[in-house]
């Protein structure tokens, strides 16, 4: 797994997109993130989870992942593909979980008007870069590098297994 | 300026002082898991196959899902029976307990302890003079296994409350107020920190929802400072407080505050669909047609709450076409609204009554909404989806503003029935 360059389609979402928007309370017996990714975003509009099949990038604007905790949310998201969740700003505790299950979360200021919904972007997380099929470029605020140790284990089950944390 | 939130991340970490923006390691005193977010704790736990390091300090419930509506449900039961029957000191509540942060304020979390929970409302122990925060269920597990979790220390916003509080009003008028001034992230990475001669006229069943849902505004914790009601709310559950330790978490002393609400000025509020920070006075939206009027959950499910629902709807019957469904939020409660006729009340007037469980405010069951359904709700979020139907339409109030507006199958202010 190497999340350094992501390189994908966008789908693009508005402000304050909720965890039960991600993922709807009805689903919350499954734990599998196959299962679960079957209605990532469901709750914003159903016909969301057929479009991520050829979408890997979600495009956000303010506080992204806001309300319940339910790590199902990321699972959700990983289990439908999702590569990188890009927003103006996340949730606090989504943002936690995203690390700690290994789905790559930037904050990118201003991306919502420079990134249309559809278009192809390419995020370089060493060189702190995305740039999209129109030539052009956003800059972001370096990753901490035990965040992204975490990220690339895969998680934080898998980064306490390779003993990269303590 | 030194925050309570500061003050019991350092002892937790045993530092003599910690900075904000700081990141340290404390101690986790209490952990909470439920029947949504445990099963993936649990995964976690399997999958390191690891002891649990001190299962007395773990909580357990089985509240969403209370009693079960469905296979699925049942089956995330029978396994966490199963799992924690190998840890016997686990303190574990099973269905019918209630919702875990009542269970959990009922005498199970102490002034300046640190407890992190698999849920969002975990910010509701605040109100306790404690620090707690929501965490996912892969924290959870690693808190359970090593009794451990890093925080950085958060930004205070110090909320001063001024005047009394009308009897009309409570404590989610006050905290859906903040939210409509702040916004739905305006805390978001902080700490609300209330204080003011305000705090006088808070019950602690006021402070326990305006802990409760700082989360809607995006807060990692909130936290009260100890004063008498909270002593002698301890007292009640069987918890003496020696001040003596915990002097350090009495209420501050002057502090420039960030927000002052004048609580004698407030009116009940309603917060309108999908956000919980979309908030106007009742006014704005009063004579709006409801379909389901619900008082329940962690935010509002407490007995004070039916005794206000009780004491407008005596001798009153609902309206018609209102579903009034009333979900206490523990078992203690619902034992005591019975023991005092509040229960006899609410059925006379037309309620139903269900077990102690989270119930109708997530969606799962005891009342899941349907298409173009208008809900008034005493719950905590009304995203689209929530109780149910996407097409649902879900207005958060007091359980006095529910109530009224249960009579009246409208909209009403709780002022046109409480004097």
């Amino acid at each position: 797994m190497s999340p350094r360059i992501v390189r994908g389609k966008v789908l693009k979402v508005g402000d304050n997109v909720d965890t039960d928007a991600i993922i709807p309370g009805k689903y919350l017996t499954l734990t599998d993130p196959k299962e679960l990714g079957k209605h990532a975003l469901e709750g914003l509009d159903p016909s969301i989870p057929s479009l991520l099949k050829d979408r890997q990038i979600i495009v956000a604007g303010r506080n992204f992942g806001c309300g319940s905790s339910r790590e199902h949310a990321v699972l959700a998201l990983l289990g439908a593909g999702v590569k990188a969740v890009l927003a103006e700003s996340f949730a606090r505790i989504f943002y936690r979980n995203t690390i700690n299950r290994g789905l790559l979360a930037i904050e990118v200021p201003g991306i919502r008007n420079v990134v249309a919904d559809g278009e192809e972007v390419i995020v370089n997380v060493e060189e702190t870069t995305l740039i999209t099929a129109s030539g052009k470029t956003l800059q972001f605020k370096p990753i901490p590098k035990e965040l992204i140790e975490i990220i690339e284990a895969g998680g934080l089950v898998e980064s306490l297994k390779k003993g990269l944390t303590k | 300026m030194y925050s309570l939130t500061a003050k019991i991340l350092a002892r937790a970490s045993g530092k003599e002082k910690v900075e904000v923006g700081e990141t340290v390691i404390a101690q986790v005193d209490k952990v909470v898991i439920h029947d949504v977010t445990g099963p993936i704790t649990l995964e976690v736990i399997e999958k390191l196959k690891h002891q649990i390091r001190e299962p007395g300090r773990l909580y357990v419930f089985l509240d969403h899902y209370s009693p079960s509506p469905s296979v699925p449900a049942s089956n995330i039961h029978k396994k966490f029976r199963s799992f924690f029957s190998s840890y016997p000191q686990t303190k574990f509540f099973d269905v019918g307990e209630g919702i875990c942060h009542q269970v959990m304020v009922e005498g199970n979390v102490l002034p300046g302890e640190v407890v992190v929970g698999a849920d969002s409302h975990t910010t509701t122990y605040g109100a306790l003079a404690a620090f707690s925060t929501g965490v996912g269920s892969t924290e959870a597990a690693y808190a359970i296994l090593t009794g451990k979790l890093w925080f950085k220390v958060p930004e205070p916003m110090y909320i001063k409350l001024e005047g009394e509080l009308p009897r009309y009003a409570c404590g989610k008028d006050v905290i859906l107020r903040i939210l409509g001034i702040i916004g739905q992230e305006g805390a978001n990475y902080k700490s609300l920190e209330f204080l003011g001669s305000g705090l006088k006229s808070l019950s602690m069943s006021d402070r326990l929802t305006i802990a409760n849902m700082s989360v809607e505004g995006g807060a990692k914790n909130a936290v009260f400072p100890l004063d008498d009601t909270l002593i002698n709310y301890l007292e009640g559950f069987g918890q003496h407080i020696e001040l003596g330790k915990l002097a350090y978490l009495r209420p501050p002393e002057e502090i420039n505050p960030d927000l002052v609400i004048d609580l004698s000025k407030l009116d009940p509020m309603v917060a309108k669909p999908h956000s919980p920070a979309n908030v106007s006075p009742v006014g704005d939206i009063e004579g709006l047609k409801i379909d389901v009027a619900f008082i329940g959950s962690c935010t509002n499910g407490r007995y004070e709450d039916l005794l206000i629902a009780a004491e407008i709807l005596k001798g009153r019957r609902i309206s018609r076409s209102v579903r009034l469904i009333i979900t206490p939020a523990s078992k203690k409660i619902l034992a005591k609204m019975l023991e005092n006729g509040i229960a006899k009340i609410l059925l006379d007037a037309g309620a139903i009554i269900t077990p102690p469980s989270c119930g109708a405010c997530f969606g799962g069951h005891l009342g899941v909404v349907g298409d173009e359904e208008i809900i008034i709700s005493s719950s905590n979020r009304n995203f689209v989806g929530r109780m149910g139907s996407p097409k649902a339409k879900i207005y958060l109030a007091s359980p006095a503003t529910v109530a009224a507006s249960a009579i009246e199958g409208r909209i009403t202010d709780p002022r046109n029935y409480l004097r």
